[in-house]
């Protein structure tokens, strides 16, 4: 098996036991990108020399990490295995720039959380990889850097916005990989590249140190080649974070342990909302197998209804879109970044300087979502729009919280397709969002989701099954994830560019 | 009110000034509202900055507990109504000094509203209604540089605790205004939150100003009235406005509502070029903070911490220790001067003495110094035994004030300056004989005067005889004896 | 329901310029959204309390101590434009 083949616990075992070292699957990645990426364009800035403490601090930090840690985390440590992370996770030292013109130049002069606890555990960071400018996108096509493709077919897109997490994964140029999660934005690109996927619950993992695009909706979480490896991660990364107002101070448990193929007795809910009409019968089809899966593992399966589902588009475009234009507004060019001035003057120079930089610096859908939110905002509008969307959201979470009342978990499909062509949809914005329609409302309410691999097209692209629990069980998700994986092959399965 | 003499033929109306006054409160607290940078004055630029106070990419803010503490202890102490949900917004603009593009400030739940300001006044009651007073942070600091044709801005100040306090317009003059902002400064003063000091920048105003024919209940148009440096500048420029505006007014015009900014050299209030429409702050609940739920009992104990108001003060010493008003009002300006004052009377009983030697010789030293009296090391026990020293004879009243000076200089004890120095007073008629002689005999003509029937010129030879006893001498011993021996011969 | 006007109101709110040949294609593509957008109508929302945050946690603050802050070569080395360690951007009209 190469190198590259492996997952992150596969890899760990063999470092463990001496058979290979993390500069071994460094050296491993780094010929498989240079092979690779130049089609499938998942990284935007490869590491020299990985991101990671010196051997001497790393066993220091190893050390003093396996002292702070809970006794459920201690036999993991430490975690040797390179990853990749999504442009908009800061890095100190290290340019990050969300795919973005604007952001060309800024050098993070600080490391976000999850960069700080990845480092305590001794997990080296060997590259950034590409996304939708600023995460506005389903499909990695609005980067300044070019879209990437998808390794399942390059004439493909690998979904987005974490669409070089998850084509770096499914290529095997990473062994595991974070991204950022808005509206669909890690399990969407998952499924369409056959990897897992995964959204913590809100609050689970700290965004101090994530560029924001909506900051009630985002979240970072792992994407990897198996469910064990996306548990793994999110022992490291998970946890309280007194820097991020928004942390849930609850303790974390050892994910690793739901790592169990037994959901007997398990209530899982079908909501009919999800398999209206506009699914591709492929993918119907696929989730209604791995639904017989779950059964005949001793999950009983029942109808329920989320009534507000035709509504989570719409309200996730006003509520994320009006967070997002705000967000942006730091984007001037004042403090980083390139500054543009208009050839003519226009009103004064202040004023041209900021509208220059920024008409220059964002792109089309930017700038799209950027006043799309802004109207959301505007006076006269806001309750019409801005509220009337919150008021929407407190419904559509409290649908969620109804039906966990009798289920302990939801299954849907992730996509209503598979990966469409390159360039299929970017002159249709809206058919562009109407393929968020599945993983949005996981976003809007709050709870974790994950998107795990559930078959094939017959044209051969990925299909995701998404399975939803309520907020803060990440461990019955992990559990129904993992039975459900261990009973197929479809996470074996390797794609042609890997 | 405001009226002036017009030309004939102009509108004769008079006019009542409306006023308005919003003022910002930087807290004192020791880091920044949203992060843990020192919250300093007078650094080198853009050295006390984070990532936070920076509005870096991917920063996030958390809420200062002191700030929040700092925030509704004014709030009580300006008699609001505290909002028991209060949580923060986004105020959503452009501008250079504001590194995120918005500001984190509150909107429609604030911290307080409702509340009131009483002006101290021996005749009307007048209360300064508080419209809300809220928590949010300060912007970083713009210097313009013409010569360069730029601007600079200074992220140190970003981030510091502010506190909006806004009346509603009960104003009636500028010098209520004047009157409004001492009153509020010295509140806020008692509450050990903010320097309060405009010069450093840590309480700015600004303010609203409007006409109205007189009996009128609705509003004139307004005007904004801000870049005013001090309390007297304050009142100036709108002393200055209400002219113009009355003016403009009986001239059949109209007032355009507009923001001017005061020009010191000047003295003249000038329209601001860059404000070409009104803002659209676009204020949403800030999503990266959690809303505030203020228990009752929470408040109450911040209540109950809150130290006595000025006023309360002021009536407690009128009460408590028999002092007039005005000697009430001086010692209340100053919260350590009411300490002190009181400190010196649990050691002497005798109330008038020592006011009269605060307000007097004491405050003299404070004020020649240009200091506070908690800048000066001088204790209740040492300013007593020295008026009381006076009292005694020890020492005459003009080298006790001597005496003053070196036990602030020093810190040393009064026994010790006066035997070192030699200061007693000298209180043995042998002793003054000598002098007294010296005195007549080189003031013959100022005796004949005295025996001629001019007593006022005895004081004359008093004062002669004081200063060739370097003050030391007894007055009253050198009155007498000079008496007897004029008169006597 | 929004009008080119809009559009160029809210451009300026948002500090971005359009080029003419964008206004339409812009208007039109907002158009379509929104109209999307307004079947929100259609929800009954009397009575309910809009979410502004997912999750129910309030009073999250920190103490009052003073951390260290970046060093000034760290926060300007990226700075587009810069003079004695502060930021320079264009002269600031205000009067």
């Amino acid at each position: 098996m190469n190198l590259h083949h492996f997952t992150a616990h596969q890899a760990l075992e063999k470092i463990s036991t001496k058979q290979t070292s993390a500069k071994d699957i460094l050296a491993a990645l780094g010929k498989k990108i240079a092979e690779t990426d130049s089609t499938i364009n998942a990284y935007v800035r490869i590491s020299e020399t990985p991101v990671c403490p010196s051997s001497e601090a790393s066993q220091k930090a190893s050390q003093e990490a396996s002292q702070k840690a809970s006794p459920s985390q201690t036999n993991q440590l430490p975690y040797p295995v390179p990853i990749a992370i999504k442009d908009n996770i800061c890095i100190r030292g290290h340019e990050t720039t969300c795919s973005s013109r604007i952001l060309k130049g800024f050098i993070a002069p600080y490391d976000a959380t999850v960069v700080e606890r990845l480092q305590k555990a001794g997990v080296p960071i060997h590259g950034q990889t590409n996304m939708d400018e600023f995460a506005f996108g389903s499909s990695t096509e609005t980067s300044c850097y070019g879209p990437s493709r998808n390794p399942w077919n390059p004439d493909c897109v690998p979904g987005g916005s974490s669409g070089g997490s998850a084509a770096a994964v499914g290529a095997h140029e990473a062994i595991w990989a974070l991204g950022s999660d808005t509206g669909g934005s890690i399990r969407q690109p998952a499924s369409f590249c056959g990897v897992v996927g995964m959204k913590p619950t809100y609050g689970r993992v700290s965004r101090y140190g994530l560029l924001a695009f909506a900051s009630s909706l985002d979240q970072i979480g792992p994407i990897t080649k198996d469910v064990a490896d996306a548990a793994l991660l999110m022992n490291i990364i998970a946890g309280y974070d007194p820097r991020d107002s928004t942390s849930a101070d609850i303790p974390v448990p050892d994910y690793t342990r739901s790592l169990i193929k037994d959901i007997k007795g398990l209530k899982i809910g079908i909501p009919k909302e999800y398999f209206m009409e506009g699914i591709d019968p492929e993918v119907n089809q696929a989730v209604q197998e791995a639904l017989q899966i779950l059964k005949n593992s001793g999950a009983t399966i029942r109808d329920v209804s989320l009534p507000h589902t035709e509504y989570c588009v719409a309200t996730y475009y006003i509520v994320a879109t009006a967070e997002a234009s705000s967000n942006l507004a730091r984007y001037d060019g004042v403090q980083y970044g390139s500054r543009h001035y208009p050839a003519q003057p226009r009103r004064n120079a202040l004023i041209d300087m900021y509208e220059e930089t920024r008409t220059q610096g964002f792109g089309k859908e930017a700038k799209r979502r950027i006043m799309l939110g802004t109207y959301a905002l505007s006076s006269g509008y806001y309750d019409a729009y801005y509220l009337r969307g919150q008021k929407v959201r407190t419904l559509i979470k409290s649908d969620f919280e109804n039906v966990f009342c009798d289920c302990d978990a939801l299954i849907t499909p992730t996509s209503p397709t598979t990966a469409f062509r390159i360039g299929e949809k970017m002159n249709d914005p809206l058919a562009m969002y109407l393929s968020d329609i599945l993983t949005i409302s996981a976003n809007l309410s709050g709870i974790p989701a994950i998107s795990v691999p559930c078959g094939f097209s017959k044209a051969g692209l990925p299909i995701g099954l998404q399975i939803m629990t309520k907020a803060f069980d990440e461990e019955t998700l992990f559990r129904v994830a993992y039975t459900y994986e261990q009973n197929t092959e479809w996470h074996k399965q390797k794609a042609p560019l890997a | 009110m405001a009226q002036t003499e017009g030309a004939p033929g102009m509108n004769q109306t008079a006019y009542e000034t409306v006023i308005g006054l919003e003022v910002h409160l930087q807290f004192n607290t020791k880091s920044k509202i949203f992060c843990g940078c020192a919250n300093t004055f007078g650094a080198e630029p853009n050295t006390v900055t984070c990532p936070v106070c920076l509005g870096l990419p991917g920063s996030l803010p958390v809420l200062n507990q002191s700030a929040l503490e700092y925030a509704i202890k004014v709030a009580l102490a300006l008699n609001c109504r505290i909002n028991p949900k209060v949580r923060f917004n986004r105020k959503n603009y452009f501008y250079p000094d504001l590194p995120k593009g918005y500001q984190i400030s509150q909107f429609e739940l604030p911290i307080g509203e409702d509340g009131y300001v009483e002006l101290p006044s021996d005749t009307e009651e007048r209360k300064i209604r508080i419209h809300r007073a809220h928590l949010e942070e300060d912007a970083g600091k713009l210097i313009h540089d013409p010569a360069q044709n730029c601007s600079l801005v200074d992220y140190n100040r970003a981030g510091t605790p502010l506190m909006e306090i806004v009346t509603e317009p009960d104003i009636r003059s500028p010098e209520e205004a004047y009157f409004y902002l001492q009153t509020l400064k010295l509140l806020l003063q008692y509450l050990d939150v903010s320097d309060c000091d405009m010069e450093k920048g840590s309480l700015r105003c600004d303010a609203n100003i409007s006409l109205r024919p007189q009996g009128d209940p609705q509003l004139g148009t307004k005007t904004e009235l801000k870049n005013m440096n001090s309390f007297k500048a304050v009142r100036l420029a709108l002393e200055h406005e209400e002219e113009r505006q009355t003016k403009t007014l009986q001239a059949g015009k109209t007032i355009a509502q507009e923001t001017r900014l005061w020009d010191e050299n000047l003295q003249v209030t000038r329209p601001m070029r860059s404000k070409e429409e009104a803002h659209d702050y676009r204020y949403f609940p800030e999503p990266d903070l959690m809303p505030f739920h203020l228990k009752p009992s929470a408040i109450d104990t911040l209540r109950a911490s809150l130290p006595a108001s000025p006023h309360q003060t002021c009536q407690r010493l009128k009460s408590d220790y028999d002092l007039n008003a005005y000697e009430a009002g001086i010692l209340i300006q100053d919260r350590d001067l009411v300490d002190f004052f009181e400190a010196c009377m649990r050691e002497y009983s005798e109330t008038k003495k020592i006011v009269n030697w605060i307000i007097g010789p004491l405050m003299q030293e404070t004020n020649a110094r240009k200091k506070n009296l908690k800048d000066l090391s001088l204790s209740a026990q040492a300013f007593v035994d020295l008026i009381k020293k006076v009292e005694n004879g020890m020492i005459s009243n003009l080298v006790g004030k001597d005496v003053l000076k070196i036990i602030i200089d020093t810190g040393q004890n009064p026994d010790i300056i006066i035997s070192e120095q030699g200061l007693a007073q000298i209180s043995d008629a042998s002793a003054l004989e000598q002098v007294i002689q010296e005195v007549l005999a080189e003031n013959q003509k100022t005796v004949e005067q005295i025996k001629a029937g001019k007593q006022s010129a005895l004081g004359f030879l008093v004062g002669q005889t004081m200063k060739k006893t370097r003050g030391k001498a007894n007055p009253k011993m050198v009155n007498e004896l000079l008496q007897r021996r004029i008169h006597n011969g | 329901m929004i009008s080119k006007d809009d559009v160029q109101y809210i451009a300026h709110l948002a500090r971005i310029h359009l080029a003419p040949e964008e206004i339409d294609g812009l208007t039109n593509d907002l158009e379509a959204i929104l109209h999307y957008i307004n079947k929100l109508e259609k929800v009954s929302i009397d009575n309910i309390e809009p979410t502004s945050h997912v999750l129910a946690l309030h009073n999250v603050s920190r103490q009052d101590s003073v951390q260290p802050s970046l060093n000034r070569e760290d926060v300007m080395n990226f700075a587009a434009t810069q003079k004695n360690g502060s930021f320079s951007v264009p002269q600031v009209i205000e009067s």
